[in-house]
C-alpha cells in the first residue's frame, strides 16, 4: 500500500486530489467552450486537445479522490453531484474566456503552474500520485510550450495583440497569488511528502513566467493583491453556471446511465 | 453527403470523340482508374468542381463542429465528454485534410472561407438543424456520420489523388464516429424510458433531414453525369439514399426504435426498402438560407473569424518581426 495512506488523515488527502482534480475540469470545461469558434481552424484543433488532456486527468485525479475518500464515489459522481461549494479549483481557471488572449493567458499562468507542481508530483510519496503526475506532465509540458510560445508571439505582434496580451495579463493577475497560498490540508499532505508545499513552487512558476512575458514585451503588473477561495470552496460567481451547465443532464434525470 | 448539387458548368457530357487530345488523355487515363496529382494537367472544369466539391465538404467539417460542440459542455458522464471533444476535434482535422487538398488546385483556404462567410459556398444542409437533446449527439453519429460513410467510403476510389488520399484517412474516423454514436442510442435505448423518448425523438428529427444529405435525385443532371465520368462522384444520390436506408432500417430495429415513415417497407423484388422521400421544399427552402439554424451557424463562424482577425494580425506580424531579425543578425555577422 502506499505511504500516502497510511501517514496521513485522507480528509487532506482527499482534499489534495480534488483540488487537482477540479482544477483539470474546471479549465477543461472553458477551454472546450471554444469549440468550433476558435480564431483559426488549428486551434480549434489544440484547444479540443488541451480540454481532452484536462478531462483526461480529471478522471485520474478524481477516480482516486473517490478511492481515498471510500465512501464509493465515482470521478462521475464527485464531477456531476457536487456543488459549488464542494468543489475546489483555483478561482483562476473558472474566468470566463473573453477574447482569445483573455483564454491564453490563462491558461499560461496556469500551465506554468501545473507543470511545476506535477514535476514535483512525480516524487510524490504515494506512488498513486506519483503515476498520475508522471502521466499527466507530458501533456502539460507541450500546453506550456504552446501557451508561451502564443504569449511570446501576440505580445510581440502588432499594437492590438500586446495591447489586448497586457489587458489581458494586468486582468488574471490578481488570481495567480492563490496557487501559492497553503492550509492546513496543503501543509498535511507536504509534511507526508505527498505534494510540494505550495510557496516551494513559486520561485520556478515566477522565473518562467517572467521569462517568457519578458520576451513577449509585455509588462508585468505591480499589484500583489490575491484573490482567494477557490481551494477552500468559496468562488466567484461564474462556477454555479459552469455546473449548472455541466451537471444538467446529470441533475435532471437523477441515477440514470449515460 | 457532405457536398450537395455540386456544379460541373457542363451542359452535357461529351464523348471521347468530342474531345481535343489533350482531354481524350486526361479522360482515358481516369477510366483507367489512374489518378490525377496537382501538378498534371486537367481541364479547367474538373479544376473548379472539385474546388467546389472539396471545398463545400470542408466547409462541412468545420460548421458540423458547431452542433455537437453545443453539447460538449453539457455531456453526461466525464467519458461522453472526452469522447465528443475527440470526435469534434476530429471534424476540425477532416477540415484541415480538405483544405489542404483543395490548396493544391490552386485556391487558399482563406479565400474558400471568404466564400463560405459571404454564402457564395454551401456547407451541408444538415449542420442547419439544431442539436436539441443529448440523444442528438447519439443520432448525428449513427445517421448524419452514418450517411457521410456512405458517400466517403466510395470517394476514396475517387481521380484526384490528394482528395482520394484524404478520404482513406478521413474514412477510418467516421466509423469510429459512427460506432460512438450508435453506442450512445444504444445505451439510451436500454436505459429509462425518458431516454428512450429522447432516442426515438432524435430519430424523428433526424430522419428525413439525414435523407437530405444525398441531394436530391439526380438521375437527370448532367452535372451528376459530368462528376461520374470524372469520377469525382462514385454513385448516383438515390443509389446512396437507397444503400443508406437499407443499411439503417435493421439498425433502428435492433435499437427497439421506429423509422418515422410509415411507407417504408422491404421489396423483395428490388432488394431493399421501399421509403418516403424527404420533403423537398424543406430541403430548398434550408438551402437557401431558411433552415432552423442557418443564421446561428454561419454567424458563429463569421463573428469567430471576424473576432479572430487581431489573433492572426499578431502572429503575422511577429512572423515578419523575426524574419527581419535574423536578416538583421545575419548581415551583421557576415
Amino acid at each position: 500500500m502506499a505511504q500516502g495512506d497510511t501517514t496521513i488523515d485522507r480528509t487532506a488527502l482527499f482534499e489534495f486530489l480534488t483540488r487537482m482534480g477540479d482544477n483539470s475540469l474546471i479549465l477543461g470545461h472553458r477551454v472546450s467552450e471554444w469549440c468550433g469558434l476558435s480564431p483559426v481552424l488549428e486551434e480549434d484543433i489544440a484547444l479540443a486537445n488541451v480540454a481532452l488532456d484536462l478531462i483526461g486527468q480529471t478522471q485520474l485525479w478524481l477516480g482516486l479522490a473517490g478511492e481515498v475518500e471510500g465512501k464509493g464515489r465515482t470521478a462521475d459522481n464527485l464531477a456531476y453531484l457536487r456543488d459549488a461549494g464542494a468543489f475546489r479549483n483555483l478561482l483562476l481557471v473558472e474566468r470566463p474566456n473573453g477574447d482569445f488572449g483573455q483564454t491564453l493567458v490563462r491558461q499560461f499562468l496556469f500551465d506554468a503552474w501545473h507543470f511545476e507542481m506535477l514535476t514535483a508530483l512525480k516524487k510524490s510519496t504515494d506512488a498513486r500520485v506519483a503515476e498520475i503526475a508522471a502521466k499527466a506532465v507530458k501533456e502539460v509540458a507541450y500546453h506550456l510550450e504552446r501557451s508561451s510560445d502564443l504569449i511570446i508571439r501576440l505580445g510581440d505582434g502588432t499594437d492590438e495583440s500586446r495591447a489586448r496580451m497586457q489587458a489581458a495579463l494586468d486582468d488574471q493577475w490578481s488570481y495567480t497569488g492563490e496557487m501559492f497560498l497553503a492550509d492546513d490540508a496543503d501543509r498535511a499532505v507536504a509534511a507526508a511528502g505527498i505534494a510540494p508545499a505550495p510557496d516551494t513552487l513559486r520561485a520556478a512558476w515566477e522565473k518562467v513566467v517572467k521569462s517568457v512575458l519578458s520576451e513577449a514585451t509585455l509588462t508585468i503588473p505591480d499589484g500583489s493583491y490575491a484573490h482567494k477561495g477557490g481551494k477552500r470552496g468559496v468562488h466567484t460567481e461564474h462556477l454555479g453556471f459552469i455546473l449548472a451547465q455541466m451537471q444538467f443532464l446529470q441533475r435532471a434525470y437523477p441515477g440514470t446511465t449515460w | 453527403m457532405y457536398a450537395q448539387m455540386v456544379k460541373t458548368d457542363a451542359d452535357r457530357v461529351k464523348t471521347l470523340d468530342e474531345m481535343a487530345p489533350q482531354e481524350r488523355a486526361f479522360q482515358e487515363r481516369i477510366d483507367r482508374n489512374e489518378k490525377i496529382e496537382p501538378k498534371e494537367w486537367m481541364p479547367e472544369a474538373y479544376r473548379t468542381t472539385l474546388i467546389r466539391q472539396i471545398g463545400q465538404h470542408a466547409h462541412s467539417e468545420i460548421v458540423g463542429q458547431l452542433p455537437e460542440g453545443n453539447w460538449i459542455t453539457r455531456a453526461p458522464t466525464l467519458e461522453r465528454k472526452a469522447i465528443l471533444l475527440a470526435k469534434v476535434q476530429d471534424e476540425a482535422g477532416h477540415g484541415l485534410y480538405l483544405y489542404c487538398a483543395a490548396e493544391t488546385l490552386g485556391v487558399s483556404r482563406d479565400e474558400l472561407l471568404e466564400k463560405l462567410h459571404s454564402g457564395k459556398m454551401k456547407y451541408s444542409s444538415i449542420f442547419n438543424y439544431p442539436t436539441l437533446t443529448w440523444a442528438d449527439m447519439g443520432a448525428v453519429g449513427w445517421l448524419v456520420d452514418g450517411a457521410a460513410i456512405m458517400n466517403q467510403v466510395p470517394l476514396q476510389r475517387t481521380s484526384y489523388g490528394p482528395y482520394s488520399r484524404a478520404m482513406v484517412r478521413i474514412c477510418k474516423e467516421e466509423s469510429f464516429h459512427q460506432r460512438q454514436g450508435y453506442d450512445i442510442m444504444m445505451k439510451m435505448c436500454a436505459g429509462t424510458a425518458d431516454q428512450k423518448a429522447m432516442a426515438q425523438d432524435a430519430l424523428n428529427r433526424f430522419w428525413y433531414p439525414s435523407l437530405m444529405m444525398f441531394g436530391p435525385s439526380d438521375a437527370d443532371s448532367v452535372h451528376s453525369a459530368q462528376s461520374l465520368a470524372w469520377k469525382i462522384k462514385v454513385d448516383t444520390n438515390d443509389e446512396l439514399r437507397q444503400k443508406f436506408v437499407d443499411q439503417t432500417v435493421p439498425q433502428a430495429k435492433y435499437l427497439g426504435l421506429t423509422i418515422p415513415d410509415a411507407e417504408l417497407k422491404w421489396n423483395e423484388e428490388k432488394g431493399g426498402y421501399d421509403f418516403s422521400q424527404p420533403d423537398w421544399d424543406e430541403f430548398f427552402d434550408v438551402i437557401a438560407g431558411n433552415g432552423p439554424c442557418n443564421k446561428e451557424r454561419l454567424g458563429a463562424r463569421v463573428k469567430a473569424w471576424d473576432d479572430g482577425a487581431w489573433y492572426r494580425d499578431g502572429l503575422t506580424a511577429h512572423a515578419q518581426k523575426a524574419a527581419t531579425r535574423r536578416t538583421t543578425a545575419k548581415i551583421a555577422a557576415e
